[in-house]
């Protein structure tokens, strides 16, 4: 009878948890695999652009941020079967996604670039012909590569995380990859791993692709979210707390033109 | 509620039928090395010398006691981080991911199928040993025709199980970038954020392969085990 009392109390309260307008806890999905945006410090803490930026939305919205990890590849359906609320986690906004879940605006947009051996390869998709690129899977990295390299003979291989395409570089398995600039830079040529890597050729260039700038993640028709969520944004851009969270990683604004 | 139009774009249909390709390399390849190497093991498993039996119990005691996973993932991440194992002759293979996968599973095979073989050549009744040696068999000649056919005969309902469960590990596979059923499957969830209708679809694939080797085991035991039988009349 106890049991049965206690666990009425327990549903009572997860559908009031539900019913609230604004939740008092948001669940945010995040890879944490992805340095500068996302990552875990030595002592396993979640830290990141990401992780902030987060942190600072949640704050703006009055509310307090509980982060879930979450591999990359099943990060959108983790957020339909509920497992959280939203995913801030470096999501590039793209029309295919859309057709799975709602975005907000962006909150920051940078553009991705080829990483390979410095001098190995010209960069256009024909100087990549019987090359092994490797790709983080489900990723719009992984997209351009299937639309421009494949066809110009590249072999395009998905990994789980950047990490491994990382390791594979430096092991020697791959020949390149396509990952943002910034995370690339940090994450892998900033790194005694990525020693003799260079960015290669200019920024790709694809929208359909690469889409509109990272923006935060929704399940469909959750509108008070994003409402709430695109508010924060334009707070905390007009505020001056965007700027303190940016400058503590970037020289520039990451947020884009 | 679930679609599984996506399954039979021809596009999509190549990717589970080149799956199912790797996955049958994967599993036929490894069986064969392992079964291989697991009979010559299985004889100095049950020799007496400690030197003899002392590193192949080893073998199969640290291999069968750790994770196929982890071994998989200390053959392709962990061997690929020194610059002695890049700049050696093995390098060209060990830098394939279907070799680090199909080096794994043969590795594992073998170590289980060592310790039943050993098992089932222990088994064997004395009296057929005893018979051996009266007509004057030498020590080879006794594990030629004597213990080894038998012992090979009687493991196949284990052996059986052993491939069964072979197959369903060659899905570890799919962890190193190599496309099998599960990969196939892996691939289609990320692209359409759907897990079910894929990873049901590749869970029916295991299943017919299944059938079809158990029921070719089947096929195998009538044949060989005919012998062990109760007599019919």
């Amino acid at each position: 009878m106890k049991k049965l009392a206690v666990s009425v109390a327990l549903a009572l309260s997860c559908s009031g948890l539900a019913l609230a307008e604004q939740p008092k806890q948001i669940r945010i999905g995040v890879d944490a695999t992805y340095e500068p945006f996302a990552s875990k410090s030595a002592d396993g803490k979640l830290v990141g652009f990401d992780i902030d930026m987060a942190n600072a939305l949640c704050a703006q919205m009055k509310a307090k941020c509980v982060f879930v990890e979450q591999d990359w590849k099943g990060i959108i359906p983790a957020l339909n079967a509920k497992k959280y609320d939203a995913i801030i986690s470096s999501m590039s906004i793209t029309d295919e996604r859309k057709k799975a879940v709602d975005f907000t605006d962006k909150y920051y947009h940078t553009p991705s670039r080829l990483i390979a051996k410095a001098g190995s390869v010209k960069g256009t998709p024909d100087s990549l012909n019987g090359k092994r690129i490797g790709v983080l899977k489900a990723s719009t990295q992984e997209k351009y590569a299937q639309k421009y390299y494949a066809p110009a003979g590249a072999i395009v291989v998905p990994y789980d995380n950047t990490q491994q395409v990382y390791l594979d570089l430096n092991a020697g398995r791959l020949d390149g990859t396509v990952a943002d600039s910034v995370e690339g830079s940090t994450g892998f040529l900033k790194k005694p791993e990525g020693k003799g890597f260079a960015f290669i050729g200019p920024v790709l260039a694809d929208q359909t692709i690469f889409g509109y700038g990272a923006g935060i993640a929704l399940r469909k028709g959750d509108d008070a979210l994003r409402n709430g969520f695109n508010g924060a944004i334009k707070a905390i851009r007009a505020n001056g707390t965007y700027k303190k969270v940016n400058d503590k990683y970037f020289n520039f604004d990451a947020y884009g033109a | 509620m679930l679609d599984f139009t996506m399954l039979i774009e021809p596009d999509n249909l190549k990717l589970y039928a080149d799956g199912l390709l790797t996955t049958l390399k994967l599993l036929l390849v490894s069986l064969a090395c392992g079964l291989a190497v697991s009979v010559p093991l299985a004889v100095l498993r049950v020799a007496r010398s400690p030197l003899l039996y002392g590193p192949v119990w080893l073998y199969t005691y640290v291999i069968r006691g750790t994770p196929m996973l982890l071994q998989l993932y200390l053959i392709y991440y962990g061997l690929s981080q020194f610059a002695v194992v890049r700049d050696s002759l093995a390098w060209p293979l060990l830098s394939e991911a279907s070799f680090c996968a199909t080096l794994a599973l043969a590795i594992n095979t073998c170590a289980y199928t060592t310790e039943m073989l050993a098992g089932a050549i222990r088994a064997t009744s004395h009296g057929e040993v005893e018979a051996a040696k009266s007509v004057g068999m030498s020590r080879a000649t006794l594990y030629r025709r004597i213990l080894l056919p038998s012992a090979l005969r009687r493991s196949l309902p284990a052996y059986s199980n052993e491939v069964v469960m072979m197959l369903h590990a060659t899905s570890l596979a799919s962890t190193v970038t190599l496309l099998d059923i599960t990969g196939a499957a892996d691939r289609l969830y990320s692209t359409y954020y759907m897990p079910f209708e894929p990873f049901l679809a590749a869970a029916l694939i295991y299943l017919l392969l299944t059938w079809g080797l158990v029921r070719v085991f089947r096929k195998l035991e009538g044949r060989y085990l005919a012998y062990l039988a109760p007599r019919s009349h």
